[in-house]
C-alpha cells in the first residue's frame, strides 16, 4: 500500500512539474497564505503581551506544532476531501475497479508540491519558537510524539470528512469546518475559546491532543481548565481511537456507496 | 413571403415607457445568475455552516484580544465580534476565497469564443451574472452566519435607518469591487493558461488585506495605512465600518466607488487587449 502510494504520488508530482510557473506560484502562494496566519498572530501580539495567558513564543510553539502536523496530514491525505468531486464526475467508479486501494488513489490524486509550502512555513515557525522557549531535554521528547499523534488525528479527520461526503455529496464544504477549522482552532491556546468548546475538543473531537495537552507538558504549565494531569500523555491513545473511527467511517461509506450508474 | 422589403420595416410607435433593452438584458442575466446558483443550495448551506464555525473560532480570539486591550482601535468587544461575523458573512457574496467568475474555465475550454461573439459586453455580461450570484449567496451564506453570531455572542445592530441604507450601498459596491478584481484575475488566463497560481495568490491578498483575518485597523503604522487604501479594504473593512458607524459613510462610499470604477476600467482595457490576443483552437 505504501509502495502504491509513493508510486502514484511521484507520478502526479512529475505531471505537475510540466507546468513550472504555476507550480512555483502555487508553492509561494501556499507558503504566503499560511504565513498570513503567523502575521495575524504577530499583529495581535503587537497590541498585547499575552493572549489567553500565553506569551508570543508559546503561541508560536502551539502554532508550529499544529501547523507541522496539519501540513503533513494535508500533504499525505488532504486530497481525500475532494472525494465528492470524484463521485460527481464518476471518476471514483474508475478508482474502485483498479487493483489498488481506492483510499490511496483518492489521497494521491493530483498530489501537489504546493502543499509543501504549508509544511515548510510551519516548520520554520517551530524552529524559531522552540529555542526561545528552551524546554528541558527531559520534556522535549514529547515534541516528536505530539507531531506524529497530530498527523494521525488530522489525517483521521480528513478521512472522516471524506467519508461524510459519501452522504453529503453535494455539500463537501461541511468537512472543511472540521479539517481547516481544526487547524485554525489549534493555532491558539485553547484558553481563548472557553470551557464548553474545550471540553468538546477534548472528549468528542480530540483536537486538544494535537498540541494543547502535550504542550502543557512540554511547557510545564498547569491546566487552566483543571483537567487531569494524565491527559497530557493521552495523545497516542486519542490518535489511535480516532484512527479506528476513521477507518470504520471510510469502510461504512464505501459499503453504502452506489454509483450514479451513468 | 414578407409583404414588405425588410429594409422598409416600420416600427410601431412606442406607446409606453419600456426599460432600456440593454438594461433589461443585464437584469435578466442577473436573474439567471441567481437561479443558476440556487441549484446548489446544499453547497451554499454547507458554506454557511463552515463560515459560522470559523466565525465562532475567530470571534473567541478577538474577544481574548479585546479583553486584554479594551477599546483597541476604537472598537469595543461587541464591535469586534460583529466585525468578525460580518467578515464571515461577506465571504460568499464577495467570493473572498476566489472564483465565481467562470471566464477562466471558458478560456481554457475555448467556450470563450462563443462569449466573444455575443452582441453584449463580455465584462458587463459577467458582472450581471456575478451580481445575481452575490444576491443568492447573500441570502444563504450571509444571513445564517450573522444570525448565528447574534444568537451566540450578540452583535451590534445600527440604530439609524440611514446607516442601513449606507450599509446596503456599501455592500453592493463591495461586491462590484470584488467582481472587478476577480474579473481581472480571470482575464489573466488569456495570457497564463493555468490560472491556479494567480487564483492562489489572489486568495492570499483578498483574505489578508480585506480585513477578514484581522481588522485592518489593527495593522501597525504605514502597513496599516497601505492596507486601508488597497481595493481589498473595500470588500470587508469598509462595509463593516459603515455598518458599525465607525467611518464617515460618504467618504467610505466614495472610496469604494473609486476602486470600483478603476478596476472596471482596467477590466475593460484588458478585455480589449484579450480580444486581440485570443486564438481559438479547433475548426
Amino acid at each position: 500500500m505504501a509502495r502504491t502510494y509513493l508510486l502514484l504520488a511521484w507520478t502526479w508530482l512529475r505531471a505537475s512539474a510540466q507546468y513550472p510557473v504555476p507550480l512555483v506560484m502555487m508553492v509561494l502562494g501556499s507558503f504566503v497564505l499560511t504565513g498570513m496566519d503567523v502575521a495575524a498572530i504577530w499583529i495581535v501580539f503587537g497590541h498585547t503581551r499575552s493572549l489567553g495567558g500565553f506569551a508570543l513564543a508559546e503561541v508560536m510553539f502551539l502554532y508550529g506544532t499544529a501547523g507541522v502536523s496539519f501540513g503533513l496530514a494535508d500533504l499525505l491525505f488532504g486530497n481525500v476531501d475532494r472525494l465528492s468531486q470524484h463521485i460527481r464526475a464518476g471518476t471514483f467508479d474508475a478508482m474502485l475497479i483498479r487493483p489498488a486501494s481506492a483510499f490511496v488513489q483518492v489521497a494521491t490524486d493530483r498530489f501537489s508540491v504546493q502543499r509543501f509550502g504549508r509544511l515548510a512555513q510551519a516548520a520554520v515557525v517551530l524552529a524559531v519558537a522552540l529555542p526561545r522557549l528552551d524546554p528541558p531535554w527531559s520534556r522535549i521528547w514529547m515534541v516528536p510524539v505530539m507531531i506524529v499523534c497530530g498527523v494521525v488525528i488530522f489525517a483521521s479527520i480528513f478521512t472522516i470528512g471524506g467519508a461524510m461526503q459519501f452522504l453529503l455529496t453535494d455539500a463537501p464544504e461541511v468537512s472543511n469546518a472540521f479539517t481547516y477549522g481544526g487547524s485554525t482552532l489549534t493555532q491558539y491556546p485553547l484558553t481563548v475559546y472557553g470551557g464548553d468548546l474545550v471540553r468538546a475538543v477534548t472528549f468528542i473531537v480530540p483536537l486538544a491532543f494535537v498540541n494543547w495537552q502535550p504542550a502543557l507538558y512540554v511547557l510545564d504549565r498547569d491546566d487552566p481548565f483543571g483537567l487531569p494531569y494524565g491527559l497530557r500523555f493521552a495523545a497516542p491513545a486519542a490518535a489511535l481511537v480516532l484512527a479506528l473511527a476513521a477507518a470504520l467511517a471510510w469502510r461504512a461509506g464505501i459499503r453504502r456507496y452506489r454509483s450514479t450508474g451513468s | 413571403m414578407p409583404s414588405r422589403h425588410p429594409e422598409e420595416a416600420v416600427f410601431p410607435p412606442r406607446t409606453r415607457l419600456r426599460p432600456h433593452p440593454r438594461l433589461s438584458l443585464y437584469a435578466r442575466l442577473a436573474g439567471y445568475g441567481f437561479r443558476r446558483h440556487s441549484a446548489y443550495r446544499a453547497a451554499a448551506l454547507a458554506g454557511a455552516f463552515t463560515n459560522t464555525v470559523f466565525g465562532i473560532l475567530r470571534a473567541h480570539v478577538l474577544i481574548a484580544l479585546w479583553e486584554a486591550r479594551p477599546g483597541l482601535a476604537g472598537y469595543d468587544v461587541a464591535d469586534a465580534v460583529t466585525f468578525c461575523f460580518l467578515g464571515q458573512a461577506f465571504i460568499g457574496p464577495m467570493q473572498l476565497l476566489g472564483g465565481g467568475v467562470q471566464l477562466a474555465e471558458r478560456v481554457r475550454s475555448g467556450d470563450v469564443a462563443v462569449d466573444l461573439l455575443r452582441p453584449a459586453s463580455l465584462q458587463a455580461w459577467n458582472l450581471a451574472d456575478d451580481l445575481g450570484r452575490a444576491g443568492y449567496l447573500f441570502l444563504l451564506r450571509s444571513v445564517p452566519p450573522t444570525l448565528a453570531g447574534a444568537a451566540l455572542f450578540g452583535i451590534v445592530t445600527p440604530a439609524h435607518l440611514a446607516t442601513w441604507a449606507f450599509f446596503t450601498a456599501s455592500f453592493v459596491l463591495g461586491v462590484v469591487v470584488s467582481f472587478g478584481w476577480r474579473y481581472l484575475v480571470a482575464l489573466s488566463s488569456f495570457w497564463i493558461v493555468d490560472d491556479r497560481g494567480t487564483q492562489a495568490l489572489s486568495m492570499v491578498m483578498a483574505m489578508f488585506f480585506s480585513g477578514m483575518v484581522l481588522p485592518l485597523n489593527l495593522f501597525p503604522g504605514w502597513f496599516g495605512t497601505l492596507a486601508q487604501s488597497l481595493p481589498w479594504a473595500a470588500m470587508v473593512q469598509v462595509p463593516a465600518d459603515v455598518y458599525l458607524g465607525k467611518r464617515d459613510a460618504l467618504e467610505a462610499l466614495g472610496f469604494q466607488a473609486l476602486w470600483a470604477a478603476a478596476l472596471l476600467a482596467l477590466g475593460a482595457l484588458a478585455t480589449r487587449a484579450a480580444r486581440r490576443k485570443v486564438v481559438v483552437q479547433g475548426g
